[in-house]
């Protein structure tokens, strides 16, 4: 076992979770307080169109994904402005009629044999060095923005427009966010697939609120929740040879169940500020 | 206010605001002056367009005509009508308070003081009472040292004793800052009496002047049929019996005979409940 953990693409597959999660976790806490849950879904269903386009066009596939999730989210809140369907429905057409349509683009694609699982569920075990690159860069900015708007971000989320009042550039920051959420689809794509990517936000997220009394430390335990789902799904599916993706996912979902079965007094509680 | 503002005009001039949304007419040219240090109160009924022409003033929605010219160095304190915190939101009354601009704790604990509910600081937002979170969400329009206070039903979700509270409250900040106050208003009798400024709003401006001037104009009386110019006093008659600040339900009553103040003034104040 211990042979097997230092093995070279279990590790990057390791690293690669982690930093994935590391973002996903605190992007997370946003999604769930802006009940952005079912519009993440929707992003990251477009995602596969990216790919799509990625290998027509032959560019780099997370900057085509990049690019593909944040036209589709922007396309998103123009129609969503316009309030002839409610916002559910619409996000219902665009979600799945983006995923068939990248799923039929892929198909397309002559002389190439595109492993569709891997894209739905992620394959996490075939990240490769450059792939780990990708996705340390793509988490980096999106780190780093996550930290730049974070104030902005959060007074928008309290009360949208006692934070224009106040000065807070709502459509910028609002830009912002669909970026993070872009970049951070992008980098998750290949750990847990583009139909998991919002599990892996919210379900950490979830079980965070639990222990936390401030907005920071919600975030910074979502991110270390999501390391620890990722850590014991890695394990689980070599343990029991499941797919990756998915264990993760489940190992999520236990933690979730378990956070919320222990009865308040038995967990930590951080001190508020 | 300090004088120094230079320019003594209004806080806020908006001439000849339309605003369509969506085909329909919601403002036709509405011309509004809020000058300083005043209180300018915006009834109308239902529907009226009260909150929208708030939205235009306060520059959150672009009307389809007509401007509004802010003065300069204009700082506005916004106090939304409903707010609503997702519980899944970790939020303490600290932390929301200082969303914005970071704050000693002192500073903070200060305004909370003037509002009423210094006991609140550590809460978290979610556990507030509608009173309460009125009175915070006061404390942080304050916080920016507003010239203009905007409030957009500031009563909604009080309780009756507690809205003559949030009112009285109001009106004691500014007098003591000076700043304007722009407040939107369906409650007529709890309004009128402390409003320097009324207007009435039904798509159009109705009227517009004194309190006295408004109620007895004949188009407020069509709108506001049932109202009763005799149940206005509640908000301007009291100066010395207790008023509980931190919001809880007290039984009027015993001030009905209107015995226990010594103001001298003459007025009505209606059992302490507005007829309606």
């Amino acid at each position: 076992m211990i042979e097997a953990w230092l093995d070279d693409f279990l590790f990057r597959a390791v690293l690669a979770g982690l930093m994935v999660a590391a973002v996903a976790g605190p992007l997370g806490a946003f999604v769930v307080w802006r009940r952005m849950a079912y519009f993440g879904d929707t992003i990251s269903h477009s995602a596969l169109l990216g790919v799509a386009l990625g290998f027509l066009l032959g560019a780099n596939l997370n900057l085509m994904v990049t690019i593909v999730c944040v036209a589709i989210a922007v396309l998103l809140v123009i129609l969503q402005r316009r309030q002839e369907l409610a916002s559910d429905t619409l996000l219902g057409i665009l979600a799945h009629s983006a995923l068939s349509l990248g799923i039929v683009a892929v198909t397309f694609i002559e002389g190439l044999r595109v492993d569709l699982m891997a894209y739905l569920f992620g394959d996490i075990l075939a990240v490769g060095t450059s792939d780990l690159l990708a996705i340390a860069i793509g988490g980096g900015i999106a780190l780093l923005l996550l930290v730049l708007l974070w104030r902005p971000l959060l007074a928008l989320t309290v009360h949208e427009e006692l934070a224009r009042v106040e000065g807070v550039p709502v459509l910028a920051v609002r830009l912002g966010l669909m970026l993070l959420i872009a970049l951070v689809i992008a980098a998750a794509m290949q750990v847990v697939g583009v139909l998991l990517i919002t599990a892996l936000m919210i379900i950490p997220a979830a079980s965070a609120r639990r222990f936390a009394s401030t907005p920071e430390q919600m975030a910074l335990l979502a991110g270390l929740i999501g390391m620890l789902a990722v850590l014991a799904g890695v394990w689980g599916s070599f343990q029991y040879d499941t797919p990756t993706g998915p264990t993760i996912v489940v190992a999520a979902m236990l933690g979730f169940i378990l956070v919320h079965l222990l009865p308040a007094r038995l967990l930590p509680q951080f001190g508020g500020r | 206010m300090p004088a120094s503002e230079g320019d003594p005009g209004p806080l806020l001039d908006a001439r000849d605001i339309s605003l369509e949304r969506g085909g329909k007419l919601i403002l036709d040219r509405v011309s509004v002056q809020i000058p300083p240090a005043e209180v300018a109160v915006v009834i109308g009924p239902n529907g009226a367009g009260k909150t929208s022409l708030l939205r235009v003033l306060l520059g959150l929605w672009r009307p389809t005509r007509g401007q509004v010219k802010r003065r300069r160095g204009l700082r506005i304190g916004y106090m939304p009508q409903r707010m609503q915190i997702e519980p899944v939101l970790p939020l303490s009354v600290r932390r929301f308070l200082t969303l914005r601009q970071r704050a000693p704790r002192a500073e903070l604990l200060a305004h909370l003081e003037r509002v009423g509910v210094p006991h609140l600081l550590d809460k978290p937002v979610q556990s507030l009472s509608g009173g309460e979170m009125q009175r915070v969400l006061l404390a942080r329009a304050l916080l920016n040292r507003p010239n203009l206070l905007v409030l957009d039903e500031p009563a909604q979700g009080v309780d009756i004793v507690g809205q003559g509270e949030v009112f009285r409250l109001i009106d004691d900040i500014r007098r003591e800052t000076g700043c304007g106050v722009l407040m939107v208003s369906h409650d007529l009798h709890l309004v009128m009496a402390g409003a320097d400024a009324v207007i009435c709003l039904n798509q159009h401006v109705c009227c517009t002047g004194r309190p006295e001037e408004v109620s007895r104009h004949p188009e407020y009386q069509r709108l506001f049929p049932t109202a009763d110019v005799q149940g206005i006093g509640i908000y301007t008659h009291d100066h010395n019996h207790v008023h509980d600040l931190h919001g809880e339900v007290h039984d009027l009553d015993d001030n009905g005979t209107g015995g226990s103040h010594g103001c001298g003034h003459a007025h009505h104040h209606g059992q302490g409940t507005p007829k309606r």
